[in-house]
């Protein structure tokens, strides 16, 4: 009950956002909101493969990506409609998710992160030599997905308001999933798949719609992300974005539902923060992982709790 | 008299040792079948190759007359033949409760609900809860399973497998490590499970297997070289010169 409202104050935090912004003469730091709530998003669906499934996929990326691509090569032909950016993104990124799946998943521990990221770099190789869509340059997008009623994603508020509604049933459904039958199942095979096996589990079909079901929202977010930068470029696909998301996941805690959006504000904040002061945010971003890795096991959302409890007690 | 389990030439090679040499053997509908032998034996790769974890090179494994020999652990689960581990696998993030309450969910079918609670599951509570104590551990479902000692986090791996009811339950040494009192408790637990599950044990305490069993199979080196009532094995030459050694033979265990 506690948790419920904790939810909706923040969720009540979260839409107030741009007018507080606006109030403060601060409009110009929506798009990092904005920026916030979609990389919650993406970490989010890497949290439910990587924290709840067990799987270290080092590919994020790959899916986030195509998410993007798809967007902007329907915008750049003349297909601005976003239930059929929507419908593409989804169709796209769950059959890319069932393709890579379905063979990494017959792979273990550092085999399965090696091929994850074997198959994010593939891409990002591919859509480096695809020259009808910028190749290596990139891809500029004049238009945004158009939502119907005159609403479309060039308006920024309109961007955060859909990245926020997005969010919020993503983080609804996760908090149904964890003590549902397939959520709790889910989890027995990341203790042991051999044990969940053995005791009846299809081990390996649940493991691959996990994958693909965070592959498809990710691939939702880079379609927002797509809508926000205006720009689409080979660098969504890259390594080190995968490992961002990895960084973010971690930070704010690895299979905890608010750990995608609290790591990725922690991390993009930060960022903000110190990149007025210094050349290298990623050196003292660095230092707070490894802070949070040694001494956190549940991330900022295990810290959090952890004090919520003290707190109560006393 | 039906035959429950049946197999035939069963075949395991791992590089150049045979770890299952053309082996045969059958399991009676609801007897408790011991499976003994000398250590290398095979019996653990046995009941890989049985419950699907280790796949075979060649022979047939029929379960209820379906040949099962080509099926994934899971589908063989959902047909009714479980196994339990020797060495112990539990759900380590769930309480004790819990790691019954996903056995028997395993085994009931429809995990693919995301959205209601598990806990809004009556029946699946209920019978774990039941399970929780038949092992004893009833005042302990809440706990962490490594907040159990050796012996009861034994229990609740054979309780796992046995939770759905299973028609078969492969029980791989499940005394192992376990102290007089923890054995006798697990004795009393298997025994408990005639009429309800056909048992294949596996077991290193062959007083206990002697005790428990129905009819008694001798694994050496991959092939079954005897099989029958606990006495007539218990006598038999082949036997006693492969793994029982005189004194047993003599009826002095």
């Amino acid at each position: 009950m506690a948790q419920r409202a904790a939810a909706a104050l923040l969720l009540a935090a979260a839409m107030a956002v741009p007018w507080v912004l606006e109030a403060m003469d601060a409009g110009y730091y929506l798009s990092l909101a904005s920026r916030i709530v979609i990389y919650g998003i993406a970490a989010t669906s890497l949290n439910l493969v990587l924290g709840y499934g067990g799987m270290v996929s080092f590919g994020h990326a790959a899916f986030v990506g195509l998410g993007s691509y798809v967007t902007a090569i329907m915008i750049s032909e003349g297909l601005l409609h976003a239930g059929a950016h929507l419908l593409a993104v989804v169709a796209v990124t769950a059959l890319a998710a069932l393709l890579i799946g379905s063979i990494s998943l017959r792979t273990r521990g550092v085999y399965f992160i090696m091929i994850t990221l074997a198959f994010a770099q593939m891409l990002f190789y591919l859509a480096n030599s695809v020259k009808g869509y910028g190749g290596d340059e990139g891809l500029n997008i004049r238009a945004r997905s158009a939502l119907g009623f005159g609403l479309d994603l060039k308006n920024p508020l309109v961007t955060y308001y859909v990245g926020l509604a997005v969010l919020a049933a993503a983080l609804v459904a996760l908090a149904r999933f964890v003590p549902s039958r397939f959520g709790r199942a889910v989890l027995a095979l990341r203790d042991d798949d051999v044990r969940a096996e053995a005791l009846g589990f299809p081990t390996y079909r649940y493991k691959l719609i996990v994958f693909v079901v965070a592959g498809i929202l990710g691939g939702i977010a880079g379609a927002l992300d797509v809508n926000l930068q205006g720009y689409v470029s080979p660098n969504v696909l890259h390594w080190t974005k995968s490992g961002t998301l990895m960084v973010m996941v971690i930070l704010g805690g690895v299979a905890t539902v608010w750990g995608g959006i609290i790591g990725a504000a922690a991390l993009l904040l930060m960022e903000e923060g110190l990149s007025s002061t210094t050349e290298h945010p990623e050196f003292w971003t660095g230092w707070v992982l490894l802070a949070v890795v040694l001494f956190a096991r549940h991330g900022l959302v295990g810290i959090a709790a952890s004090v919520t409890r003290k707190v109560l007690r006393q | 008299m039906t035959i429950l389990l049946d197999v035939r030439g069963l075949n395991k090679s791992f590089g150049g040792v045979k770890a299952t040499d053309a082996l045969d053997l059958q399991v009676i509908d609801g007897e408790i079948h011991a499976l003994i032998g000398p250590n290398g034996a095979g019996k653990t790769t046995l009941v890989s190759q049985l419950a699907g974890d280790v796949a075979s090179d060649s022979g047939r494994i029929a379960f209820d007359d379906v040949d099962i020999t080509r099926l994934r652990p899971h589908e063989r689960a959902r047909r009714g033949l479980v196994r339990s581990f020797q060495i112990t696998r539990l759900f380590r993030s769930f309480p004790v409760l819990d790691n019954v309450a996903l056995a028997v969910q395993a085994a009931s079918g429809g995990s693919l609900s995301a959205w209601r609670p598990a806990h809004a599951d009556r029946a699946l509570f209920e019978r774990a809860r039941e399970v929780l104590a038949l092992l004893n551990l009833a005042d302990k479902h809440a706990h962490r399973t490594d907040q159990l000692s050796h012996g009861e986090q034994r229990a609740l791996e054979v309780g796992m497998a046995l939770a759905s009811r299973p028609r078969l339950v492969l029980l791989d040494e499940p005394m192992a490590g376990m102290g007089p009192d923890e054995s006798a408790r697990m004795e009393a637990l298997i025994a408990g499970m005639r009429g309800s599950s056909t048992v294949l044990l596996i077991e290193h305490d062959v007083d206990a297997v002697f005790r428990l069993a129905d009819r008694v199979s001798v694994l050496v080196s991959g092939r079954i070289i005897a099989t029958g009532a606990p006495q007539a094995v218990r006598s038999d030459r082949a036997v006693i010169e492969a793994y029982l050694g005189e004194d047993a033979g003599a009826g002095a265990v």
